[in-house]
């Protein structure tokens, strides 16, 4: 269950994603990751590494980065983009918080991961 | 004739508003101060150091009577306002006194919010917001006893302090997992940990309050995990709630607090508002500083000045507990893009982080040395652009301004007396000295003649650069291999430093190695997770979020995002039970592949992540337990079925090598460990190409190691050759305990016997009988703590939130 407000729908508690870790939300589109960083700032990337499609909440999360388990490309979290000599972009997705409850964008959720 | 002013509350936020307005038209208004307190105006701010003793009520006096009286203001103490009535412009007090106004200033404040737990108005529950409340804290502390603070934020953390120094025996309660974790990020979280427990203060985080209990007053706070501690008194500090009940009732515009514009005039022209009571522009402030400046509006506003504006406040924090010195500001939650600078002295316990977008300084944390805290606040505030100061910004204001110095030119601007090495107190002039004096050209000679560097090595960058500057480019620094680019140590200095400093969390270690990063990387973290692990059996607690997403959730990740699992097999062996389970795992599970592996086991392939626990719940139950195919750890031990049944077996191979696997598994290494037993020299268990391998023989055991058949192919060398299989087992241990204390991070066994030398391995396992004991038992004594097998944990429920997504959406679909 689900519970809409608005634009955003609602996929779970704060606290329910670890520090330096994440989540997963399964949607008909794939798995999107939720990331929790050291200093608590949380965002949502589609689970996909631009390199192979390698799930990316299953990395290392250091600063605001996660390196990908397949081969460690990092990728940042703020804006998906690949950082170092990689280049290549996972689709980000608008997150917000609202009483202890992490909201995605449902826009961005129903649009999917893109190409 | 002058107008009438009435101002409900005399907290410091009207008080300074008073001083502004005095100052500007002092003739203007007759002013009334109802105050609830009944008191003259007091420095709030100051509350902790009278409650820990280095300040009295009367050092905190803002406003003593003869100030009032010298300015003509009426100050009514101990009544509080119950209703204004806007109509006829009214005040009226508890006790019935009124007083009409022309202009009214609302400052009420704010009241601590408590958590509504079963026992929270039990005597002896109490909140730190006013002076009450200090007084009955040291009522309290006269008997000593035993106090808790719940929160350990900025006024839990100075109330422990206060508590602590009138000798009462504290215990802080943090729901998060690190202190202060607004204002700080877990790095200085750590620092200010250490600094409150080094007072003998506990703290204890990610604690839940379940219920205060006591009979006719408190005696005990429960929390939920069932922990019990003894309390004579409970302090919350939570947070604080603006009060705004008054002007709610009488009608005026709120949110969380009472509605202001810039001109901090509420819904009614008539009527501002200030302090922690208003909210303007979404936020609510509960510091000093925005208070202040408040104030100068609101009183430039009553002084008829109509241009007079507060845009808002950005805040910064210090936390008043004498010895600890903290100053965090800005927002680092909200960075997006950011760059962070890190500087940490471990010798003098700071650390320094700044975080910047687009050139520009977002936030800062400091701990230790926060004399530099006003100047990146400045820089913080007026949006500056520090691209020019980027190199030494870190180091402060006195590097600042000028040229940009290059890092060698900050080390040759030190004074001669400026000390080096701080464990064995050596300054710049000295090693200069030294240097010029004994023609000194490299590192390990200014180590050898004057000491520095030479313990904890953590200045060695610095002696490099002075070397750099004596001799000029005729000096080449030794090429070292840096762990990644997060320090300048290389592992083998790291796990020296780990041991000799007694380092024993990954923070401890970021912090007293100076660590560039304020959380390291993923090349770092799982090495410096696994030293711990390996130096501090038993009081290492391993960081999940440490470790490569297969050791974290035991199972090998596939290129599709499914795991492998691959169960023990004890020395190979098998049996129609074992094999029975798992094709009923495979057929229930609708597993894709089954692959004998190379270990002598079977692979299954294709497990989906979430079901994971159920499959590890029914191999459990056939008694097959984690293989650990997935760590940098005891893999498989191959063996032959030797003696038992082959007719040139010479020894019970299989026995020994389910002996030695029995014994070893759980073991965390720096590599994979692999293994192998042959019974004969025809060695069909490929013993010769393994991490340890056991060739037996008619006379014994031929035990071999640092053998490759991976990127690298290369044959075991003989280690040393015994009589009974209880020596083979002790030998082998200490091999690998060995191999565990001075391996680096993913370095093989035979790159490792490379490195160090396979005489010296020889010289510690073979010939000294003594150390080979000790390192026996120090894997014994570790394997404690290892062997728990991982499958029956997580069957049990242990990091469900891994298996389990967060959430499922399937509304993305119906969109389509």
């Amino acid at each position: 269950m689900n519970a809409m407000v608005g634009e955003w729908v609602d996929v779970g508690a704060v606290e329910d994603v670890p520090l330096r870790g994440a989540r997963t939300v399964a949607t008909g589109h794939g798995n999107i990751a939720v990331f929790k960083a050291a200093d608590g700032t949380l965002f949502a990337l589609w689970d996909r590494c631009p390199h192979r499609g390698g799930p990316l909440s299953q990395g290392i999360i250091h600063g605001h980065a996660v390196t990908c388990p397949l081969h460690n490309w990092v990728i940042s979290l703020a804006t998906g983009n690949a950082e170092g000599a990689d280049s290549g972009c996972v689709r980000k997705l608008p997150l917000k918080v609202e009483e202890g409850r992490i909201c995605l964008d449902a826009h961005a959720v129903a649009a999917g991961p893109g190409a | 004739m002058a107008r009438k002013l009435v101002i409900i509350g005399n907290g410091m936020a009207p008080g300074r508003m008073l001083e502004h307005l005095l100052e500007a038209a002092p003739q203007d208004y007759q002013v009334t101060i109802f105050n609830a307190e009944p008191r003259v105006n007091y420095n709030r701010i100051m509350l902790s150091p009278v409650l820990s003793g280095e300040k009295t009520y009367e050092d905190i006096i803002t406003h003593d009577d003869a100030w009032y009286q010298r300015h003509g203001i009426t100050l009514h103490r101990g009544k509080r306002i119950v209703a204004i009535d806007r109509g006829r412009r009214k005040v009226e007090a508890e006790d019935g006194t009124q007083a009409s106004y022309d202009r009214l200033v609302i400052a009420t404040g704010s009241a601590p919010i408590v958590i509504p737990v079963p026992g929270h108005d039990l005597p002896g529950v109490l909140t730190y917001r006013d002076l009450d409340d200090v007084d009955r804290m040291l009522a309290a502390a006269q008997g000593g006893g035993h106090a808790v603070v719940i929160g350990g934020g900025l006024l839990g953390l100075e109330a422990a302090a206060g508590l602590a120094q009138r000798g009462m025996k504290v215990t802080v309660l943090h729901l998060m997992p690190t202190l202060m974790e607004r204002q700080l990020d877990p790095a200085a979280g750590h620092l200010l940990r250490e600094a409150v427990e080094a007072r003998g203060i506990r703290v204890i985080t990610k604690a839940n309050t379940k219920a205060i209990v006591g009979s006719g007053k408190v005696e005990a706070v429960q929390l939920d995990d069932g922990t019990e501690l003894a309390a004579d008194i409970v302090v919350m500090a939570v947070g604080i709630r603006p009060s705004t009940a008054l002007a709610k009732s009488a009608g005026l515009g709120i949110n969380r607090g009472i509605l202001v514009d810039d001109q901090l005039v509420t819904s009614d022209p008539a009527i501002q508002a200030l302090g922690e009571c208003v909210e303007h522009r979404g936020l609510c402030y509960g510091l000093v500083a925005p208070l202040y400046e408040m104030a100068r509006i609101a009183a430039l506003h009553l002084a008829g000045d109509a241009t007079a504006s507060y845009p808002g406040s950005v805040t910064s924090t210090k936390l008043k507990v004498t010895g600890i010195d903290l100053f965090s500001a800005g927002d680092f939650a909200d960075a997006r893009d950011r760059e962070e600078i890190v500087l940490r002295d471990a010798a003098r316990g700071v650390y320094r982080r700044l975080v910047l977008q687009e050139n520009r300084i977002i936030g800062a944390v400091m701990y230790g040395d926060t004399a530099d805290g006003p100047w990146f606040f400045d820089l913080l505030r007026r949006r500056e652009d520090v691209a020019p100061l980027r190199e030494t910004l870190i180091f402060g204001q006195s590097y600042a301004g000028g040229a940009p110095l290059d890092p060698m030119a900050a080390v040759a601007a030190l004074p001669d007396d400026a000390e080096i090495c701080g464990c064995n107190g050596i300054c710049k002039s000295r090693i200069v000295g030294t240097i010029a004096e004994k023609k000194l050209a490299s590192l390990d000679e200014v180590r050898a003649h004057t000491k520095a560097s030479s313990s904890c090595g953590s200045c060695t960058g610095l002696v490099e650069k002075l070397l750099s500057l004596s001799l000029g480019d005729s000096y080449k620094p030794a090429l070292l291999q840096p762990m990644c680019s997060c320090t300048d140590l290389g592992h083998d200095e790291v796990r020296r430093l780990i041991v000799a400093q007694e380092l024993k969390s990954i923070q401890a270690v970021m912090q007293a190695l100076e660590w560039k990063t304020s959380c390291g990387c993923a090349k770092c973290r799982p090495a410096l997770n696994y030293y711990l692990i390996a130096t501090w059996p038993g009081q290492y607690a391993d960081d999940g979020q440490s470790r490569f997403i297969n050791e974290r959730v035991h199972a090998n990740i596939q290129k599709d995002g499914t795991y492998s699992v691959v169960p023990r097999m004890w020395g190979g062996v098998t049996s129609a039970k074992e094999l029975r389970a798992l094709a009923d795992v495979v057929d229930k599970f609708a597993i894709p592949t089954v692959k004998v592996t190379g270990g002598q086991r079977i692979d299954l392939l294709g497990v989906k992540k979430t079901d994971l626990p159920a499959v590890w719940a029914d191999l459990g139950e056939a008694g097959l337990v984690s293989g650990h195919a997935y760590g940098k750890a005891l893999r498989t031990v191959k063996t032959c079925v030797g003696s038992e049944w082959c007719r040139f077996g010479t020894q019970d191979s299989t026995g020994l090598g389910i002996r030695i696997e029995k014994f070893m598994w759980g073991s965390w290494t720096p590599a994979k460990v692999k293994m192998a037993v042959s019974g004969c020299p025809r060695n069909c268990a490929e013993a010769t190409c393994k991490d340890v391998g056991v060739i037996c023989v008619e006379s014994g055991y031929e035990i071999h190691f640092a053998g490759a058949a991976g990127l690298d192919i290369k044959g075991t060398e003989i280690l040393t050759r015994v009589r009974s299989e209880d020596e083979a087992l002790e030998l082998i241990v200490a091999l690998v305990q060995l191999y565990r204390e001075q391996g680096r991070y993913l370095e093989r066994i035979y790159k490792w016997a490379r490195r160090v030398g396979i005489d010296t391995i020889k010289a510690q396992v073979c010939d000294d009988s003594e150390k080979r004991k000790a390192l026996f038992d120090r894997f014994v004594f570790s394997q404690k703590f290892a062997q728990a097998d991982p499958w029956a944990e997580r069957a049990k429920g242990r990091d469900a939130h891994e298996f389990a997504p967060l959430s499922e959406l399937r509304f993305a679909e119906a969109a389509e």
